[in-house]
């Protein structure tokens, strides 16, 4: 069995969720600094890439001001304990990305497809384990499937190389219940081949609880954010679940005074606004949609003078899912032209 | 008088482009050949036409040859077949991803390869928007293109998703090369809501900041239109979207572009236009073949 030996693994993903949340452009010195100060606190995996994954760099998503994988590299470089990890969503980057990112000194490979795709990511997995890293799989926006339907897909990702299937929360959609059935089905049809996880977003607030219960349903890797930082209205805080698991004597690794340090005086100083669940934000959570979209939407918003929570609510009606960045502005057409 | 044809690949496919090409003045189907039995035989059998499972060689052993084989297998198997093809004298039209001949989108390249013995139909998502980033590139030098395919989970089938990579190479290979750009980028999102959606494209391009919008504009709607003669479920969502240069951007502006296309349902379903696109473009290359060179030019 791989993966972690703790009742609970954090995995933080300031730098990669975070991306969204920072339009893409940080700094390999703001880099540095978060590395050094999660790995000083113990945090055992950090993700460093675009918000889209490892070859995200796009107008449909936003160009990098500095390349992921010199961030990987400095991320590398920075960390003593910590494995860094990379997301890498297929469609988007690519095989050579992932090897990029391996030679750079990524150890642990994050496979993401839409919750009802996981076959495309065989190939991907196949490469990460004859690469020798960690494997993660992220079946993303889970809320758009049933549990049995979830399970299947990640057992496609666990015999495909796959050691840790995660239930992501990509709209913040997930309530309590629906949180819990999700990781309860993924453990039962994984079984002990593989553990499972869950990376839960604050767009109703819940991404905490819903984290709580999914260690409670069997989960044992949890992703967060230093700040939330995060897409929609950002992930679970890193701080709040390292205090929050420490209150209820689950043992993470993770000291929770580094951590609270590492968001108020690293973290907080760069942040371009707080993550917080306002009014588009809640509305990614209530109408189930990929929470990236949030700044691309009030791009768009802007842009065609349009509300930005109408086109997420329209986003949602029409089911697109992660990576459909470019049909905001679609439909921000559609509803300036006073189209359906 | 017609050209000659086969269809090697009895599958969806094979079967939407055998609907298609019976409605051509420059093509006759005379054979359909598969490796295993299948409805595809059947149903072509249905139709007059010669179709066995018996593969290759039952096709290479016919007194008569096919001018043209239409293949729609797989790239492994059309490696096998394409020196075959060619020491037969067919020309081989590849709809796999097999790319042993030169990449063609009709409307931008055909002209260049009139004489090959093998052309490859590249990907879906290629032949719904190169012929863009040509239009575009045909006007102002274009330093970056981008597209993004979205497709029905549905009608992605299993070649793809076991070889998605291949999909974002060929495709970024070709939107560089036909397209016209020294860097190139493609990205493919399969989504299963239902009912499935409509094949959406949306290609983006960087141009210079004192580019001439009016012609820019003018160029995508002439090319849109010469794609509708092969697909005309190809349209624009909207008119071509400018935003101005960002330092971001290496200081270009950029023009954006949004297609969808809308299959004829010919058998397959009308929502998987990107297999229609393949079929549609495939068709198109054949008829091309046929008129200018195996039929005569036509008075």
């Amino acid at each position: 069995m791989t993966g972690t030996e703790r009742p609970v693994r954090i995995t933080d993903t300031t730098l990669r969720d975070g991306s969204h949340a920072m339009s893409h452009e940080f700094t390999e010195a703001q880099v540095r600094a978060t590395v050094h100060a999660l790995d000083g606190a113990g945090v055992e995996v950090i993700e460093v890439s675009h918000g889209d994954g490892i070859g995200g760099s796009s107008f449909n998503y936003g160009f990098s001001t500095v390349e992921d994988i010199t961030l990987v590299r400095a991320a590398a470089e920075e960390a003593t304990r910590a494995k860094i990890a990379v997301l890498l969503v297929p469609g988007i980057g690519t095989m050579d990305d992932l090897r990029n990112a391996r030679e750079a000194g990524a150890s642990v490979a994050r496979i993401a497809t839409h919750c009802t795709e996981a076959d495309v990511s065989i190939q991907h997995f196949g490469l990460a384990r004859s690469l020798g890293m960690e494997t993660v799989g992220f079946l993303m926006m889970s809320h758009r499937t049933s549990p049995e339907e979830l399970a299947k897909q990640g057992r496609i990702m666990v015999d495909a190389g796959c050691e840790c299937v995660y239930a992501v929360d990509s709209a913040g959609a997930l309530v309590l219940t629906e949180a819990k059935a999700r990781i309860a089905a993924l453990v039962a049809a994984v079984g002990r081949e593989a553990q499972v996880g869950f990376h839960g977003h604050q767009n109703l607030s819940l991404g905490v609880a819903n984290s709580v219960l999914a260690f409670e349903s069997g989960a044992r890797q949890i992703d967060g954010s230093l700040c939330a930082l995060g897409a929609g209205a950002g992930n679970s805080p890193t701080e709040v679940l390292a205090a929050t698991f420490d209150h209820l004597g689950i043992e993470t690794g993770v000291d929770v005074g580094g951590v609270l340090d590492a968001a108020e005086e690293v973290v907080r100083p760069y942040l371009p606004r707080w993550p917080k669940a306002d009014r588009t934000a809640i509305v990614q959570g209530w109408a189930g949609v990929y929470s990236s979209f949030l700044l691309h939407a009030e791009h768009a918003a802007e842009r065609y003078g349009v509300p930005a929570h109408e086109i997420l609510q329209k986003a949602g009606e029409a089911g697109y899912v992660g990576g459909q960045e470019d049909m905001l502005i679609d439909i921000a057409l559609q509803l300036a032209s006073g189209g359906k | 008088m017609k050209a000659t044809a086969a269809i090697i690949g009895p599958g969806n496919i094979g079967t939407d482009l055998l609907a298609k090409l019976r409605r051509s003045d420059s093509i006759e189907v005379r054979y359909v050949v598969g490796v295993v039995e299948s409805e595809g035989l059947q149903r072509a059998r249905s139709m007059g036409i010669d179709a066995s499972a018996e593969g290759l060689d039952w096709l290479l052993s016919r007194d008569e040859l096919p001018q043209i084989v239409f293949d729609a297998t797989s790239a492994k198997a059309h490696r096998a077949a394409a020196p075959r093809l060619e020491e037969a004298g067919i020309v081989a039209v590849d709809l796999t991803p097999a790319a042993v001949g030169p990449l063609v989108s009709p409307p931008v390249n055909f002209g260049d390869h009139v004489d090959a013995m093998n052309i490859n139909m590249i990907s879906c998502g290629a032949q719904a928007t190169v012929p863009i980033v040509h239009a575009v590139s045909s006007v102002v030098p274009v330093a970056y293109a981008e597209i993004v395919a979205s497709v029905a989970s549905k009608s992605a089938g299993p070649g793809t998703r076991a070889n998605i990579d291949e999909f974002t190479h060929t495709t970024s290979r070709a939107v560089r090369e036909l397209g016209g750009t020294p860097r190139g980028k493609a990205i493919i999102i399969l989504n299963p809501v239902e009912p499935p959606m409509i094949m959406r494209d949306t290609i983006y391009c960087a141009i210079p900041p004192d580019a001439d919008q009016d012609a820019i504009t003018a160029s995508v709607e002439a090319r849109v239109a010469e794609v509708q003669e092969y697909v005309p479920g190809y349209t624009l969502r909207a008119a071509p979207q400018y935003d101005e240069p960002r330092a971001k951007w290496d200081g270009n502006g950029r023009v954006t572009v949004f297609i969808e296309v809308l299959g004829a349902g010919d058998y397959l379903p009308t929502y998987a236009g990107n297999l229609d696109i393949m079929t549609a473009a495939a068709a198109r290359v054949g008829e091309l073949v046929a008129t200018t060179r195996l039929v005569g030019a036509m008075p």
